[in-house]
């Protein structure tokens, strides 16, 4: 196990460096100029302009800079934003509560709805309630989370007036009414992620369930007398989420960069946002900062979901 | 119906043979497709799908012809107009006439998600056979490159290289042209790794086959076995990946332009009518309604097409994601 998981870490940093590479590249050979307000400010002098690209790197080797770049990522060194000036890692810092408290409610919320409906829908296939489940789920899945935000807002803001229609971090009433005020403005934002994931994982969840029930080993437990309650919850749903587990944890990264999306239609101030603005303002370190965190995200639940596989399973074996 | 046969096929061989071909009622053989189609005509949403499918496409293409308003008339003394027998729609509030312009822009839309789809899977199937295929190093080496695709947040990136690219796209092909190209190429580039992954599996089980033995044996080139012989028999789970594809690529254009990252303004798609919409969302909700509205029934309607198909191609049912 800790051989296999050692190997597991080794494989993900060449997978890590390339898509380093790739994006490190990509930012490098795109047109653009982040030093393009200086070219139109005729109070900068050319040879100062000269001397700012020389002291930020700009006129190196497209591997030299990779190299600086990559040195100083490693030592936790992000860089400094092109736009505000500030270090990029206080930018993320103030950004990725608010990504984290969104994404993780919405998560939270999908995985205890989406378990239990999967689970009853398989139990009772082609009944009233699994086809109800399954059309609902499947509407959901093909809403694609910018469609189902602004159906929310003309619903819940527009009509009923219910809920705001933008995301404010400068909320200043203080107790109970200010809290109640920062739930208010994250219910839709949260809802509307956790409609496409509780979609995504309940049909998951009902394949899974289905294709355990009709195993062999629920049958013997049926044969041995178990109450049903015990054969369901004890027989064939632990083995059924097995695979949904997996999927959740796959399922994750996914979810950052989805929220970048359900942020953008709220002007969520998050991680989603700050990547789009970094993206208009040709803000090179950001950019590759929050991709690179993306990416590792990616690579890590990757790794977790294999690790939890085996963990749940111990039918697989690691060689 | 096979048992009537074999009775008679027994008698045939109790009685003269050489008259059997003729005791064999004439009959069409049942092949793949055939079957598939009687497979799907059971799954009635699936059908429904089609019909809604062939009537949005059919809509986009025509529409444009038959509608008297063009899509980029505009009137601003017409401006931001509720839905009236005039303007079914509604109009903009630059005063375009919201029905026109959904029917134009759905035209790029579909057009978007079906050349992204087949750019993927292009470019999956071919590297799905090469590896496949030839095996060894070349196979290791193409799924690193696969696994690495999938560990790229595409969502980023997607934003990334449209914004960084658009204006030297558009300075080469035109800016309608070079929009279309730089996005269709992106989404497919970033979309075909499920698709080599299947394709590939594929190849390694039947590369093994006694067909393929034989077609060695009788002197068929190395194109012709993976092209000729081996690839047919991978075409059902890809054409379900496709279709599910072209869903998931309207998906992701309407996004980039719903960020604003993805066509212009001049090229109204729906996701592009969104992004112009949002701001009037209180004073116009028909600006965004309708188009959102076409994108929700597309896409539904495509994966309803999508499962149809993967129940009538698969016997065995799996459960892809």
């Amino acid at each position: 196990m800790t051989q296999y998981l050692i190997r597991r870490v080794l494989i993900s940093i060449p997978t890590l460096i390339a898509i380093s590479i790739v994006i490190f590249t990509i930012l490098a050979l795109a047109p653009g100029d982040p030093l393009a307000e200086f070219a139109m400010n005729p109070a900068v002098p050319p040879e100062v302009r000269q001397r700012i690209r020389q002291s930020m790197g700009l006129d190196d080797p497209i591997p030299v800079r990779y190299v600086k770049w990559a040195s100083s990522m490693l030592r936790g060194d992000f860089g400094y934003s092109f736009r505000s000036k500030s270090p990029v890692i206080d930018l993320i810092r103030q950004r990725l509560p608010t990504t984290l408290y969104v994404i993780g409610t919405a998560y939270l919320v999908s995985v205890l709805i989406a378990i239990p409906v999967g689970v009853l829908s398989a139990l009772r296939q082609y009944s009233v309630f699994d086809n109800i489940a399954t059309t609902l789920a499947f509407i959901g899945f093909s809403l694609p989370t910018f469609v189902t935000g602004i159906l929310f807002i003309l619903i819940f803001s527009v009509k009923l007036g219910w809920l705001p229609m933008i995301y404010r971090t400068t909320i200043e009433v203080e107790g109970l009414a200010g809290l109640w005020l920062r739930i208010k403005q994250a219910l839709m934002p949260i809802m509307v992620l956790a409609l496409f994931e509780t979609a995504a994982l309940t049909r998951y969840t009902r394949a899974a369930m289905l294709e355990t029930i009709h195993q062999d080993y629920v049958r013997t437990a049926r044969a041995k007398g178990l109450s049903e309650r015990a054969v369901v919850l004890r027989h064939a749903l632990r083995n059924a989420l097995i695979p949904v587990v997996t999927i959740v944890a796959l399922s994750i990264p996914g979810i950052f960069t989805g929220a970048v999306i359900t942020e953008q239609i709220f002007r969520v101030p998050g991680m989603g946002s700050l990547l789009i603005s970094a993206i208009r303002d040709n803000d090179t370190p950001v950019i590759m900062a929050i991709t690179i965190i993306f990416s590792v995200l990616v690579v890590l639940f990757n790794l977790i979901a294999d690790i939890l596989y085996g963990v749940l399973d111990p039918r697989i074996k690691y060689e | 119906m096979s048992e009537v046969t074999e009775q008679r096929r027994v008698t045939a061989s109790n009685g003269a043979l050489a008259s059997a071909a003729q005791l064999l009622p004439q009959r069409k053989p049942r092949s793949l497709w055939g079957d598939a189609w009687r497979q799907f005509k059971h799954h009635r949403l699936a059908v429904a799908g089609s019909f809604v499918l062939l009537f949005m496409v059919l809509a986009t293409l025509i529409g444009p012809f038959l509608w008297p308003i063009p899509w980029n008339r505009f009137d601003i003394s017409e401006a931001l107009q509720g839905p009236s027998l005039r303007h079914p729609f509604g109009t903009t509030d630059l005063g375009h006439d919201i029905f026109a312009r959904t029917l134009w822009g759905g035209r790029i839309s579909i057009a978007v998600g079906i050349v992204a789809m087949l750019v993927a899977v292009t470019l999956g199937t071919l590297i799905g056979a090469i590896a496949g295929y030839f095996g060894g190093i070349l196979d290791s080496l193409l799924m690193r490159v696969t696994d690495m695709f999938i560990s790229i947040p595409s969502l980023p990136l997607l934003l990334l290289i449209t914004y960084l690219f658009q204006d030297r796209m558009k300075a080469i092909f035109g800016i309608e042209l070079g929009m279309f190209l730089l996005i269709v190429l992106v989404i497919g580039g970033l979309n075909w790794m499920p698709v080599a992954r299947l394709v590939r599996a594929s190849f390694l089980s039947l590369k093994q086959k006694e067909f393929v033995e034989a077609a060695h044996c009788i002197g068929v080139g190395t194109g012709g076995i993976i092209f000729r012989h081996i690839l047919p028999n991978t075409v059902s789970p890809v054409i379900v990946a496709a279709t599910l594809g072209v869903a998931q690529a309207i998906i992701t254009e309407s996004a980039l332009s719903f960020l604003g990252l993805g066509f212009p303004p001049d090229i109204p798609t729906w996701g592009r009518m969104l992004y112009d919409g949002i701001n009037w969302i209180e004073f116009a909700p028909w600006m965004v309604l309708f188009p959102g509205a076409a994108i929700f029934l597309t896409v539904l309607s495509i994966n309803y097409v999508g499962d149809g198909l993967r129940d009538a191609l698969d016997p065995r049912r799996m459960f892809a994601v």
